[in-house]
């Protein structure tokens, strides 16, 4: 398996090499080398995975590969170490990771082309890449939170791309500073974490060996204990990349990014890292702190029903999709949250990593669409689209096939991993279940809503008639449409469950049933609302005019993050701060400045350029340190 | 007398093997055959260093041959009754001197070819390895006379180098300053060695410390023996000499003497103080404190306000030489490893640095700070290599500058020396600003009149990839001190 390494190299390499020769290189030739490159990733991903799935399986149980070079010695047994840890989700990763951007590489010759700093755009992909699956392959978790910054990097980047825009750069300054503040808790997380059991190695913490933990059995904090403080604070930072509740303002702003690049980061992979973090870490978290998993839970079911009630009212196509996304990562954290560890009790993580493979398809598939759209109408608002099917037939049934996958509507992929979702949800708490089938509908009304508005409704008059999108954009719909289509009966369970083993899936009837009916009458509901022109949206807006303002506005959410922060703690704590700073730091560092020069100044006269007084000083020097050392 | 034993003086050997052929082939050598002198030369020491990184044991093997020395004594393989240890520490640090030669040679090559040096480039060759093959000695030596007469192999010819342009005032009197200062140096020294035979009956390294008891005497033999090793350092107050020669000598030579002869004393010094004076640990301790926060601050101070580069180096590499005396004070394997590695990163960063002095020195004449105004928008690539260097040796991540200072640092931590390491630490934001003070210049300073673009030959390119290979990857690469630290375990 030492070939895997490649697949994480190779797009370093070609960031490295669009990064210093892209401007001598012709924006095409970039491209082409970048999507080249990826694509051999991605053949190597298929290898090591059906190499992986095939061969390593031992006494029914798929076991890890690894390999690891000392990097950094902290003390005898604490060190980091870089290396490749393949198993399950890894692979599973890997794949999805570079499908994904390979079609985002293809798909951006054709969006992006024209663009100023094209071939900074593809050095940026490429490093987003590299990050990423650097991120996954991790063996330690000091490695992930090194590629973990790297891709926060590389999001910043991409979503600042357009630096003219000032929209933009305050939007990647915001997803940087965000990501970055809860970032600080994984930080301490690990430091705790690793303080108390001596090692980063993701194959040590989680053998089940509890005598890891036995240094810090006794020790709690605030009544509990210092592993769960520990797991929680490391799930903050994962909850700042996959955008949970409170801490996902940063995901809608960050659409100002180009779409290619919020299908890729804002949808498929990084945003996925938290989720994948926590499934990396599970059997910590369920053996060591169960109650911190139930948090997990709870912040996903808020968030997922939060973002889903949001994504209902916005009128940008790629701010419905970006809500629509922090909704089924919540799907995703629920799965985590109620899963049990061993054979049967572990449905929720298979079906957790399963909506993650089925998502980062299908919600890949939604943004493409919409940069589609996007590229035909030049235009985010829905109010500027309807009746779009006769101009863009390919991505209007390929939106169509994402949409029913998100609306869980067999025999589409997303209908058996949510479903999974909540057969487990269900299982753990009835009153969890019903929230998150609600939740499900809503997401079916949302994306019937898109849809419609996008593709059926009110014609809007256009200047030139809307075309569809050349052949390098519309292949990766159509390949992500197939497996969006085939995907759902793949057996999941064989390849990627919480203890390895395999997992025999069998549908939930009556979950099935259910959450299949209140999807149909969701999406009944929206088409009724939204296939043709009509009046009734606007008169139930009107007359549910609080609801209909306060999730328009988010919750007033952004607004509460900006009174804290400009109000109470830039006036209350930062001026303060700054005074201090400028007044007495600086006073004494320019003290401190000016002492030197002066000093400097005054020994000038000390070096004489004469030979005969730089022998005195020697000798002098040579009886003071000898009477000093000998009479005091 | 067991001639079997010569086997192991392979590094001197082959050195000396080296200055004869390079000897002979400068005398007769024709005129045509001599245009390759200086590519030969630097090929043969290229022999020399793979032979010398080539450990002892596996050339042991080729002979087929067993050590017929004691093993158990932690490493160190006593020759010839103890006068000669042959220890693998010593042999790293002779390659490391021995590629900063190499390195050093690469950049003089220009310079050497010019008209009034290129007939006395052979000399220059040899007296180089000469001082070289001096310093092979004082790290080896098992006893003080082998100790001293490396000492004044590696000064006298020095002197010669350091006069080398005669016929420039500056040159001939930094010479001068710098004989007649060694010389008294080395005098005090040698009084401190009479001083320690004349307490202890013995001369040879392993003997001495059971005749150490800390009699005052001893006390004043061991100051007196450690001004000739601190002369070479340049450690406060017996640095005067440093800027006025490192402004005479021709660049090459300065970088010479700042990295190649500071590097082998510091090294010496730390294995003398720990392996013959260790039972005056208190007392060295003590001496050292207070000598490194006066160098490292004195020196700081000085450099604030140079405008010649060369004298602005020289206090630099003062200042430098402190920093290693953190890892010296410590007086442990820590200690050695962070210092062996400081000396190896130093020796990067420096040897870059004065690259780009000294080609932009030969091509436009130019030494001061304000010449360097602009040099960005007409030599990017050399102002780059030079930002790089700054910022190493000003200690600032990734660069390997940064690390190295970490571990000296760290090994003065471990043996809790906070207060020192404290002021270190207030004198290392003390050099950040005079090291940016010639970034600012080269990069943000306009200047209509700024140095004319030029290409510079490939062998002062060739060591100037190398130096930035080594600052770029050295801190990166943890096998590095990891292999240092894994041989310093028995120190």
């Amino acid at each position: 398996m030492e070939y895997t390494f490649i697949i994480v190299l190779l797009p370093f390499l070609s960031f490295l090499f669009l990064g210093l020769a892209g401007k001598k290189l012709a924006p095409r030739v970039a491209g082409y080398v970048g999507t080249a490159v990826l694509a051999i990733s991605a053949a190597l991903s298929y290898l090591a995975a059906w190499q992986y799935f095939t061969t390593a399986k031992v006494g029914g149980v798929f076991k890890p590969w690894s390999m690891d070079f000392r990097w950094l010695n902290f003390t005898k047994d604490l060190h980091i170490d870089l290396g490749m840890l393949i198993d399950p989700i890894a692979v599973m990763m890997l794949v999805v990771i570079t499908t994904v951007s390979l079609m985002v590489h293809l798909y951006s010759i054709g969006y992006m082309h024209g663009e100023r700093g094209f071939q900074r755009y593809y050095a940026f992909l490429s490093l987003f890449t590299f990050s990423m699956l650097g991120l996954v392959v991790a063996t330690n978790i000091f490695q992930m939170y090194i590629f973990w910054e790297l891709v926060g990097v590389s999001s910043y980047l991409l979503i600042g791309f357009y630096y003219t825009k000032p929209e933009a750069v305050a939007a990647s300054k915001k997803a940087f500073i965000v990501t970055r503040f809860a970032d600080l808790g994984f930080l301490v997380g690990i430091l705790l974490l690793s303080f108390y059991t001596g090692t980063f190695s993701f194959e040590r913490l989680t053998s089940g060996d509890a005598s890891l933990f036995n240094e810090a059995g006794g020790v709690t904090f605030m009544g509990c204990s210092v592993i769960g403080w520990a797991l929680a604070l490391i799930f903050i930072g994962g909850a700042g990349k996959s955008a949970m509740f409170p801490l996902h303002v940063w995901l809608p702003d960050a659409m100002e990014g180009p779409t290619p690049v919020s299908a890729l980061i804002h949808a498929a992979t990084m945003v996925v890292a938290g989720v994948y973090l926590v499934a990396r870490l599970f059997p910590v978290y369920y053996l060591e702190a169960p109650d911190v998993l139930v948090l997990i839970a709870i912040v996903g079911a808020v968030t997922s029903l939060y973002a889903a009630v949001v994504a209902c009212v916005q009128t940008d196509i790629k701010r419905v999709l970006a809500f629509s996304t922090i909704s089924q990562i919540g799907f995703m954290m629920v799965g985590l949250g109620v899963s049990g560890l061993e054979g049967h009790e572990g449905l929720g993580y298979m079906a957790s990593m399963f909506h993650l493979f089925t998502h980062a398809m299908f919600k890949a598939l939604l943004f493409l669409g919409a940069g589609a759209i996007i590229h035909a109408v030049h235009s985010n608002e829905m109010g500027h689209m309807g009746g779009l099917r006769k101009y863009l037939p390919v991505t209007r049934f390929t939106f169509l096939i994402a949409c029913l996958a998100i609306a869980g509507i067999p025999p589409f992929s997303g209908f058996f991993s949510k479903d999974e979702i909540l057969a487990a949800t269900f299982h753990f708490s009835p009153l969890l279940g019903a929230v998150m089938s609600f939740t499900a509908g809503l997401t079916a009304f949302y994306m019937f809503r898109l849809y419609y508005r996008i593709f059926w409704n009110k014609e809007t008059r256009h200047d030139h008639a809307p075309h569809e999108a050349p052949r390098s954009m519309t292949i990766p719909l159509v390949f992500l449409a197939f497996v969006t289509l085939v995907a759902g009966p793949i057996p999941f369970g064989k390849f990627v469950t919480s203890d390895r083993a395999e997992y025999l899936i069998h549908l939930d009837w009556t979950v099935a049933g259910a959450s299949v009916a209140i999807a149909l009458v969701a999406i009944a509901l929206a088409t009724l609302l939204y296939r043709k022109e009509s009046a009734i949206p606007d008169r139930l807006a009107t007359s549910f005019k609080g609801l209909y303002t306060a999730a328009y506005k988010r919750f007033y959410l952004d607004e509460l993050y900006l009174f804290v922060t400009k109000k109470i703690i830039f006036n209350g704590i930062s001026r303060p701060i700054a005074w201090f700073d400028r007044h007495v730091v600086d006073g004494t560092m320019n003290g401190f400045a000016t002492l030197s020069q002066r000093v400097s100044c005054a020994i000038r006269g000390f070096q004489s350029g004469q030979v005969q007084q730089y022998v005195m000083v020697i000798l002098l020097g040579t009886l003071f340190i000898t009477v000093l050392v000998l009479f005091i | 007398m067991d001639y079997s034993s010569f086997i192991y003086l392979k590094e001197e050997l082959s050195l000396i093997a080296v200055i004869v052929i390079l000897l002979l082939y400068d005398i007769f050598g024709s005129k045509k055959s001599l245009t390759y002198f200086q590519p030969v030369a630097c090929l043969l020491l290229v022999g020399h260093i793979l032979l010398t990184c080539c450990p002892a044991p596996a050339v042991l093997a080729i002979f087929g041959d067993t050590p017929a020395v004691d093993q158990a004594s932690a490493g160190v393989y006593p020759l010839f009754s103890g006068m000669y240890n042959l220890y693998p520490l010593g042999s790293i640090v002779k390659s490391i001197l021995a590629v900063g030669t190499l390195l050093v040679l690469l950049q003089a090559r220009g310079w050497l070819e010019s008209e009034n040096t290129v007939i006395r480039r052979g000399e220059f060759y040899v007296i180089t390895l000469f001082t070289l093959l001096g310093m092979y000695f004082m790290i080896a030596a098992g006893n003080f006379l082998l100790f001293y007469i490396g000492l004044e192999l590696a000064s006298i010819p020095m002197a010669t180098l350091i006069a080398f342009d005669k016929f420039r005032h500056k040159s001939a009197e930094a010479g001068a300053k710098y004989i007649l200062t060694a010389v008294f140096a080395s005098g005090l020294s040698l009084y401190g060695i009479s001083l320690v035979y004349g307490t202890t009956g013995t001369l040879y390294f392993a003997d001495i410390p059971a005749g150490v008891t800390g009699s005052p005497l001893q006390i004043m033999a061991f100051i007196f023996f450690f001004v000739g090793l601190a002369f070479k350092l340049s450690l406060v107050p017996f640095h005067q000499w440093t800027p006025d020669v490192y402004e005479g000598a021709p660049t090459p030579v300065t970088a010479y003497l700042s990295v190649i002869s500071k590097g082998a004393a510091a090294f010496v010094l730390m294995a003398i103080l720990c392996k013959v004076f260790g039972n005056l640990i208190e007392q060295w301790q003590a001496i050292l404190f207070w000598v490194t926060i006066a160098t490292i601050t004195l020196a700081n101070l000085f450099a604030l306000r140079q405008q010649n580069l060369k004298r602005f180096f020289a206090y630099s590499s003062i200042s430098q030489a402190g920093y290693i005396m953190l890892g010296v004070i410590s007086g442990s394997a820590l200690g050695v490893t962070s210092l062996i590695y400081y000396v190896l990163v130093y020796m990067f960063s420096n040897l870059a640095a004065f690259g780009v002095i000294s080609i932009i020195e030969r091509r436009s004449g130019k030494v001061t700070i304000d010449d360097y105004n602009g040099l960005y928008s007409t030599n990017p690539r050399l102002s780059v290599v030079m930002m790089i260097a700054l910022f190493s040796l000003a200690g600032i991540p990734p660069f390997a500058g940064f690390f190295s200072k970490f571990f000296v640092f760290a090994a003065a931590v471990a043996e809790e020396y906070y207060w020192l390491v404290f002021i270190a630490l207030l004198n290392t934001v003390i050099s950040l600003y005079y090291y940016l003070r010639v970034v600012k210049a080269m990069f943000i300073n306009k200047n209509e009149t700024a140095i004319a673009g030029f290409r510079s030959d490939a062998y002062t390119r060739l060591s100037l990839v190398i130096c930035c290979a080594g600052i770029l990857l050295l801190g990166i690469l943890s096998v590095v001190y990891g292999s240092i630290h894994h041989y310093s375990l028995g120190w």
